[in-house]
């Protein structure tokens, strides 16, 4: 075991699936003489040099394209884009091509794309690199959504999205690449399908991901210390959903809040809500509530942007409106 | 559909998929805008004008890395100029010197928008150059002209590993598809345009250099007619998907053996 950021987690399944599989390179916008805009791929260029760690123009669609020709070529890419706001400029490529191919070539080619990016607010970076846009993502059929909220994720989850045959999105709450966290640093891929119980309870589940994982163990833990006995899933896989963990808490708690750092209309959260009202409509003793983001473009003075984002004590005072 | 058929796919797998059908060669979920074809290498088919570029960006890269000596042909016409996609895919290709061969087939129209209402610089190949790719322009409507420049386009990709763009100078007779009124030009742009048509100067000059007798160009004719009437009653014996596989190839399907076998591997290396 080795205590490591969540930064080195990711770094070292990089560094792994590089050494172990000759197909598989890491390419966008400074990640390799720079050592990534959030020094995830710092030394790798060093260590496998620019025809592997390649720093492309900022140029979003085209090597976004590029990888998923690269894929289709029988290359392993993985895609870095520097911020999720930046990854719209390549959302044609991601739409219309890499989740597509597979279908409209009636099954004949695979896309198999790793596509990593940071997502997020809580830095103060304002309103085009701070947003949570992974439900979008989560919309579209054909690819995989993935948010490793520990470190154990952030590498087992990586090194399992490059087994998938299809293209798989990761999405890493920039807030969380400090994170530390005791791994076995020779692990393998970790099972991408299941949500997992981060935090046993009896009386209401908290249902999040990636970056709102720990503001939501947090708000669990002061709601224990009032009796109110919170279960906690991190759904870690936005698509394909795990719906069954989802119910079978929630016929054992009937409650559940969401909570999701993106906006509350047309939301992922809105989704998680609709599939427990589908799917145990009669385990509910009250509404399914919502924790999320404020409806606006993300302010840059720290004490907006805070009261912008979802915070323990919201989960908390919401949790505490359902009893 | 040219493309397709000059790459060798059978013409009555293009007609079926035409028809939406299962024997098609995207097995229907395709259409006429998105054929494929792996077994030619055969890549699509992008609707989304300029979206196949950077793919074709990729594959040379893929083609590079793995030391593979080939040249990606790439097909776009002039509206594909005014993407982003175009500028961001010749630079990355000619900054990671990728054999990607560029090919701009110019018809003067992007759907109803002629070239000079949409490009401030109207000479295509002259834009390759802003990228330091070399480039050249050909008559489009010269059989011959296109077949020695494309000739010569790829060879030069092939020698130097590093792409190319070649600018075919054409025309469309006929209107964009079957929802256009083709309200945006004139009738006598059309007739002048259909003076220079290229298969028939093209069969001019066989005639003319006697290599064409009456009875090779009958037979001609007749294997074409024969090949299309052959491909539409492929195309309507076809049967189509059952609707059970509505979802099937939306994701590869995955052995699970396959990833726990690479887990094992994965812990024991």
């Amino acid at each position: 075991m080795k205590q490591m950021t969540y930064r080195e987690a990711v770094r070292s399944a990089l560094r792994d699936a590089l050494r172990r599989d000759s197909r598989v390179f890491l390419m966008g916008e400074d990640v390799g003489r720079y050592g990534g805009a959030f020094a995830v791929s710092l030394g790798l260029l060093e260590e496998f040099g620019p025809e592997r760690i390649r720093d492309t123009p900022l140029s979003e669609s085209t090597f976004v394209g590029a990888g998923i020709g690269a894929a289709l070529g029988g290359m392993r890419p993985i895609v870095e884009i520097m911020t999720v706001n930046f990854s719209l400029l390549a959302l044609d490529q991601i739409l219309n091509n890499a989740a597509t191919l597979r279908h409209m070539s009636g099954g004949q080619y695979s896309v198999p794309l790793v596509v990593r990016m940071a997502s997020g607010g809580g830095r103060q970076l304002a309103a085009q690199h701070s947003h949570s846009l992974e439900g979008w993502y989560a919309h579209i059929p054909g690819i995989s959504v993935l948010a490793p909220a520990t470190v154990e994720d952030a590498r087992g989850m990586l090194l399992a999205a490059l087994l998938e045959p299809d293209p798989v999105f990761i999405f890493e709450h920039a807030t969380l690449y400090p994170l530390e966290g005791e791994i076995d640093e020779t692990a393998g891929p970790v099972d991408i399908s299941n949500a997992v119980v981060r935090t046993q309870g009896e009386d209401v589940t908290l249902i999040t991901y990636g970056g709102s994982l720990g503001k939501t163990v947090q708000a669990a833990e002061q709601l224990a210390k009032e009796g109110i006995d919170a279960e906690v899933i991190d759904l870690r896989t936005l698509r394909p959903l795990d719906t069954a963990t989802i119910l079978s808490s929630v016929a054992k708690t009937h409650r559940a809040v969401v909570i999701d750092e993106a906006w509350r209309t047309g939301s992922f959260a809105a989704e998680i809500s609709a599939q427990i009202m589908e799917g145990s409509f009669d385990d509910l003793d009250a509404p399914v509530a919502r924790v999320c983001s404020a409806e606006v473009p993300m302010p840059y003075a720290k004490h907006l942007e805070e009261a912008a984002l979802p915070r323990t004590e919201t989960i908390v005072s919401t949790v505490q409106g359902m009893f | 559909h040219g493309h397709a058929l000059a790459r060798g796919i059978p013409m009555g797998s293009l007609m079926a998929e035409m028809y939406g059908k299962a024997t098609g060669c995207s097995r229907g979920h395709g259409g006429s805008m998105h054929f494929f074809d792996k077994p030619r290498r055969f890549f699509g088919g992008y609707a989304i004008v300029g979206g196949g570029l950077p793919i074709a960006v990729g594959l040379a890269l893929a083609d590079k890395l793995q030391s593979r000596p080939a040249v990606t042909a790439c097909f776009f016409g002039d509206g594909a100029v005014a993407e982003g996609e175009f500028h961001e895919s010749l630079n990355l290709a000619a900054l990671w010197k990728l054999p990607v061969l560029f090919l701009c087939e110019n018809n003067l129209y992007a759907m109803g928008t002629a070239l000079a209402r949409h490009q401030s610089q109207t000479d295509i190949s002259f834009k390759a150059q802003a990228y330091g790719i070399a480039s050249d322009a050909v008559d489009g409507m010269d059989v011959l002209a296109v077949e020695a420049a494309a000739r010569r386009a790829a060879e030069l990709v092939r020698e130097s590993g590093s792409p190319y763009l070649l600018e075919v100078r054409t025309y469309r007779y006929r209107a964009h598809s079957m929802s256009d009124p083709d309200l945006y030009r004139s009738k006598d742009e059309i007739e002048e345009w259909k003076k220079r048509d290229p298969i028939a100067t093209f069969e001019t000059r066989l005639r003319e250099s006697g290599l064409l007798p009456d009875a090779g160009q009958t037979e001609i004719e007749a294997i074409v007619s024969d090949e299309i009437e052959h491909a539409v009653a492929f195309a309507e014996a076809g049967s189509w998907e059952p609707v059970e596989d509505l979802m099937k190839d939306v994701h590869t399907p995955i052995e699970p053996v396959r990833s726990t076998a690479f887990r094992r591997k994965f812990v024991a290396q």
